[in-house]
């Protein structure tokens, strides 16, 4: 077991912990922090398999991948909060509803 | 028509290039870009499926760069039949737009931002279908979902808010989780092209977990039970082309992708996972037609046969599995065409009736029914396709599908296309029959019930589009032969582990 | 020698045409609608006559659509399906005419003609499909293409009806699917034709009992037998001429004609004549003749009476299919012909006494034979036909029938024949004797509305010409142009060939 594999236990730790998070925080903005942190766990595993390249140097692969996961994550991000904002400005609530297809 | 592999590129690039030009807020910008996209589209699509037809399986290199340094786009017969559909479908949506009145209704640059997001889930689909890579795959389908998420958000009220919230956790937690599979894939097989996992992938516990983790991902885009819930209220607040697009062929895109993998780097996994994927497209289809039947508002109630006809695609594993190949694979394909064209025309007839008379409850639709008898006809043909009932291309795609099942012994799965129909008759017969409802107050021998008040009216471009889809799911029971025909080409001919390993 | 593929196609498409063109017609448009009806009807026809020519010189004409995946739309003429296309055709050009005069005034009347112009669609595509495929095609589009006419009204009662319509035949459909796709499965195309699809199968017993029984089983609900008749009295709530046309004719024969394909073309009468097949239909048959009796017995209203009526003698054509010998075969598919020339003239003087005088109820009938002379001897006619008197052409089926029981050594036939027709006279005799020889109550003499003089003669001439082919078809039995004669050179060319001379 050597450093990267650490990583990945640790990445895949990430993303365990935060799907829990997102499945029973009730406010909004936890739930946006959810996603970002169970990204950051896939960003984490990405980078330990990079070491699978011969030699000193890194896999230039999973990094690019990071990059545009990134920009993604981000523009979810993004999104995801005006969504939130629009829907305490609309309802005054900051959580969903508990039935899907509630009417308001 | 030339055969060659630029078409495929066209194809992609067009919608994408609808996108960017869509930013201008021009008066006629819409218009004009519209009229030039869906010639241009669907021209380019003509030549895709020709030359599939001439020459078979092929790639494109993009800008000739091949790879694994560059973009392939990888074409076989099922993905130029998506990308057709997929032209075409969403061609007649574009019209029904450019006519729909809630859409000229909203300000200059809510509605350029609304037309680029919407060439934008149509490129990224289209891009979606040909890609071969697992990391574009992942970039497209965020693509899709992220547009379309802001699609939803477009829709009436905080609904519509709420609905397009839960569809974002959602969906986003999907993408991360295939996200997460392909990363371990990558660790495992060094290689991003899924025809070059296929042959390079290990049997350790990795590329197990990678299969879950995939599937799960995959399965919360196309609407697997237990991971629907972000569907009904996203696709009954959306509004009305967008609420199409969606159910047509974004949720389909997760069950295409599963078809890729499972069919591809997963074939050799794990042959229980087969069984329980049909097991869970089995519960979708019983447990989505019991809620639509439940449902007492119109888009709802179409929203939750989407679940039920999901779960019908999901049975392809499992047939596939006991050993029923060639007949599973066309019919739930072409199940899945078929019900593409029937749910758009559904849900344009939905918004038709949404918008004349601001209210899509049952119960009011009764009152108006006869000013809609186009859109309730609409919705009655692309409900043959629900049923599979004659004259539709679900019926033939049904036919398929339960030869398949027999002809391998498996009667439950056989059991299980049948009862759906059954329940799909109710649903759909619950609302066609609104259409001969005659009112009490209704003197005999009037030629119609007086307009009630407050109906607004709608364009008659708007009520033929929906009806020109539905004619599609019909037509598709009759002109089947060429497109069951391009659904063989490229057909995987592996066939899984269980239940006879070793095969 | 090899006809026109084209025919058969124009059969079915001349009537599917006249149906969409009148469905985009305004409902005032009466002229217009009439002309393009009846000349639809017209070509029909003529078309018919020109099939019947063209076999009768010894063409074959097939045609044939490759719907893909080794599955074909097959349309062929054999003499079996002339029999019953001509007589589609024929008595759709003559509803047509009364349906014109009936449907004067009231509303929706493109949406009525139209969907009774896709019934006859489907009608046409049942006699005329080449294979089982097409047969289940046409037969589940002619249960949606019913359902707006059952519900044409739209009252409660109306919509009700639809409902118990839809029930039934959907459950028949999917049982008919499902016995198709099995045996589609097993043994591949099942073709119609001169050889049985069965003939010389190894396939288990059980195997083929089960299918003959689901597939007889989903044939049953459309044939209206005990216990699946229960839709066909509340169907009678429709308008005249679709009880006249598709519950007299042409839905409830497809059911029957079903059973022959099912008997004769697909498994072969040496196959089927067994007591776990035809033994068991041939009982059900009995059992629904006599119960149709009885029950007809019990009801007041005119047109139930002749609902339970057509229940009890469609089960005479079943019971000549299971029987099965030379003569029971023929006088089947006699009677198939003649009873569609009798019930289709009781229920056109049914509508017509309805709408002229209101009657509904057999007491009502006093003293309207004095009034109505012509309806009531067309009425009459075909009434003493139902019985089987002679020279009315019921006489003659009944008389082949009782030949063939004793042919084939089941005596019995003969005693279910005296039972029914016995019970035949007891609720016929009562409306004629009222009609002709008792006065009404002073003060409650029906009271005829003023309508104009063109929907008289248009409710008046179908029934003349019906009773009087009824008539002639039972005095000319012996002409080669008789229904009859038809009926033997069907069973001699086809399937019992000359070893067992006719009488």
């Amino acid at each position: 077991m050597d450093q990267a594999d650490v990583f990945i236990l640790a990445g895949m730790a990430l993303f365990a912990v935060s799907m829990y998070s997102l499945a029973v925080q009730r406010h909004l903005v936890r739930k946006v922090l959810a996603i970002n942190i169970m990204g950051g766990g896939c960003f984490l595993v990405l980078i330990a398999v990079a070491r699978r390249a011969p030699g000193d140097v890194a896999d230039p692969v999973p990094h690019a991948m990071v990059l545009t996961g990134i920009v993604v994550a981000v523009s979810v991000t993004a999104f995801a909060l005006i969504l939130a904002r629009r829907i305490r400005a609309g309802t005054g609530r900051t959580e969903l509803p508990e039935d899907a297809s509630e009417q308001t | 028509m030339v055969a060659s592999t630029a078409w495929v590129a066209i194809a992609v690039a067009v919608p994408l290039l609808a996108a960017l030009a869509s930013l201008w807020q021009g008066r006629w910008t819409a218009l004009i870009v519209a009229v030039l996209a869906i010639p241009g589209s669907l021209l380019a699509n003509v030549g895709v499926v020709w030359t599939v037809f001439e020459l078979g399986v092929h790639r494109h290199p993009v800008g000739g760069w091949g790879a694994p340094l560059g973009i392939d786009l990888h074409v076989d017969g099922l993905a130029a039949a998506f990308l057709a559909l997929l032209a075409l479908i969403a061609a007649v949506i574009t019209v029904h737009m450019l006519v729909d009145p809630d859409m000229r209704a909203l300000s200059p640059r809510r509605r350029s931002l609304f037309w680029s997001l919407w060439y934008l889930v149509w490129g990224a689909l289209a891009a979606m279908f040909v890609s071969g890579d697992a990391f574009n795959i992942y970039v497209t389908l965020e693509l899709a979902t992220l547009a379309g998420v802001i699609l939803v958000s477009f829709g009436h009220g905080t609904t519509a808010l709420f609905a397009s919230m839960r569809y974002l956790l959602l969906g986003t937690f999907g993408a991360l989780s295939y996200v997460l599979g392909v990363a371990l894939l990558y660790g495992d097989t060094g290689t991003l092209d899924l025809a070059l996992m296929a042959e390079r992938i290990g049997s350790g516990a990795a590329p197990v977990v990678a299969a879950g983790l995939v599937t799960v991902g995959l399965a919360v885009k196309a609407a697997l039970v237990p991971l629907h819930v972000w569907l009904p209220p996203a696709h009954a607040s959306a509004p009305a082309g967008v609420s199409a697009i969606l159910s047509a062929l974004v949720v389909k895109a997760g069950f295409y992708l599963m078809v890729r993998f499972w069919f591809g780097p997963f074939v050799q996994l794990d042959g229980a996972t087969w069984t329980v994927l049909g097991i869970l497209g089995a519960v979708g289809v019983v447990w989505g037609s019991l809620c639509a039947i439940r449902q007492e508002r119109l888009k709802l109630l179409i929203a939750y046969s989407t679940v039920a006809q999901v779960g019908y695609l999901f049975l392809l594993f499992p047939l596939v599995a006991g050993g029923a190949h060639a007949a599973a694979w066309s019919g739930a394909h072409y199940l899945a065409l078929s019900h593409a064209a029937a749910k758009a025309a559904a849900f344009l007839a939905a918004g038709n009736i949404l918008t004349s008379q601001g209210d899509d409850r049952l119960s009011m639709i009764a009152r108006a029914a006869r000013h809609h008898h186009l859109s309730l006809l609409a919705f009655g043909l692309a409900g043959a396709t629900l049923m599979g009932l004659p004259p539709s291309g679900g019926f033939l795609a049904k036919w398929l599908l339960v030869t398949a099942a027999v002809d391998t012994g498996q009667w439950w799965w056989a059991a299980v296309l049948i009862a759906g129909g059954i329940l799909a008759a109710i649903y759909v017969y619950r609302v066609v029959r609104l259409a001969y409802v005659t009112s009490p107050a209704e003197p005999p021998g009037s030629t119609g019930p007086p307009r009630p008040p407050g109906l607004l009216p709608v364009p008659m471009v708007a009520i033929l589009a929906a009806l020109a889809l539905a004619l599609l799911s019909v037509v598709l029971g009759f002109a089947s032969a060429m497109p069951l025909r391009l659904l063989e080409i490229g057909m995987p001919a592996v066939v899984p582990p269980e239940p006879e390993p070793g095969r | 020698m090899t006809g026109g593929a084209w025919l058969p196609v124009s059969v079915v498409l001349s009537s599917f045409l006249t149906g969409i063109f009148i469905f985009f017609l305004r409902e005032d448009q009466l002229v217009l609608r009439s002309f393009l009806n009846l000349s639809g009807t017209v070509l029909k026809l003529g078309l018919c006559i020109l099939l019947l020519w063209g076999v009768a010189q010894g063409f074959v004409f097939t045609f044939r659509l490759p719907l893909g995946a080794g599955l074909d739309l097959v349309l062929f003429a054999d003499p079996l399906a002339l029999q019953f296309v001509l007589l589609s055709a024929g008595l759709w050009l003559v509803t047509t005419v009364y349906a014109i005069a009936y449907m004067e005034g009231s509303p929706e009347r493109s949406r009525f003609f139209g969907y009774f112009s896709l019934c006859v669609t489907a009608t046409t595509g049942i006699a005329l499909a080449g294979n089982l495929l097409t047969f289940v095609i046409f037969y589940e589009f002619l249960t949606l293409a019913t359902y707006p006419l059952v519900v044409h009204t739209g009252t409660k009662e109306a919509l009700r009806a639809g409902r118990t319509y839809l029930i039934y035949t959907i459950g028949g459909g999917m049982l008919l699917f499902i016995g198709a796709v099995w045996l589609h499965g097993l043994i591949g195309t099942v073709s119609f034709g001169p050889v049985p699809a069965l003939a010389g199968t190894d396939l288990p017993r059980g195997v083929l009992i089960a299918i003959f029984w689901l597939m007889a089983g989903g044939l049953a609900v459309k044939a209206a037998m005990v216990p699946v008749h229960g839709w066909l009295p509340t169907a009678m709530v429709a308008p005249a001429p679709v009880s006249a046309l598709l519950h007299a004719v042409a839905v409830v024969k497809a059911g029957v004609f079903g059973l022959f394909r099912l008997v004769y073309d697909v498994y072969g009468i040496d196959l089927a004549r067994a007591p776990e097949m035809t033994g068991v239909l041939a009982v059900v048959a009995a059992v629904t003749i006599v119960y149709g009796s009885l029950r007809a017995l019990r009801e007041s209203d005119i047109k139930k009476r002749l609902a339970y009526s057509t229940v009890s003698q469609l089960s005479y054509i079943a019971l000549g299919i299971a029987v099965g010998g030379p003569l029971a075969t023929v006088g089947a598919l006699a009677h198939l012909v003649h009873q569609g020339l009798m019930k289709i003239t009781l229920f056109f003087c049914a509508g017509r006494l309805a709408e002229t005088h209101g009657i509904h109820k057999v007491h009502e009938l006093a003293g309207i034979g004095r009034r109505m002379p012509v309806t009531m001897t067309a009425f009459t006619i075909a009434a003493l036909g139902m019985m089987g008197l002679p020279p009315v052409a019921g006489f003659i089926s009944k008389w082949y029938l009782a030949m063939g029981g004793l042919q084939t050594g089941d005596d019995w036939v003969l005693l279910v024949l005296i039972a029914s027709s016995v019970l035949n006279a007891a609720y016929f005799l009562p409306p004629l004797y009222v009609a002709w020889f008792s006065r009404p109550a002073a003060g409650a003499e029906p009271q005829a509305r003023p309508m104009p003089g063109w929907v008289d003669w248009g409710l008046l001439v179908p029934p003349v010409i019906t009773a009087s082919l009824a008539l002639a078809a039972g005095a000319v039995a012996a002409l080669p142009i008789s229904p009859l004669a038809w009926a033997e050179v069907i069973v001699a060319l086809r399937y019992f060939p000359v070893t067992e001379p006719a009488p």
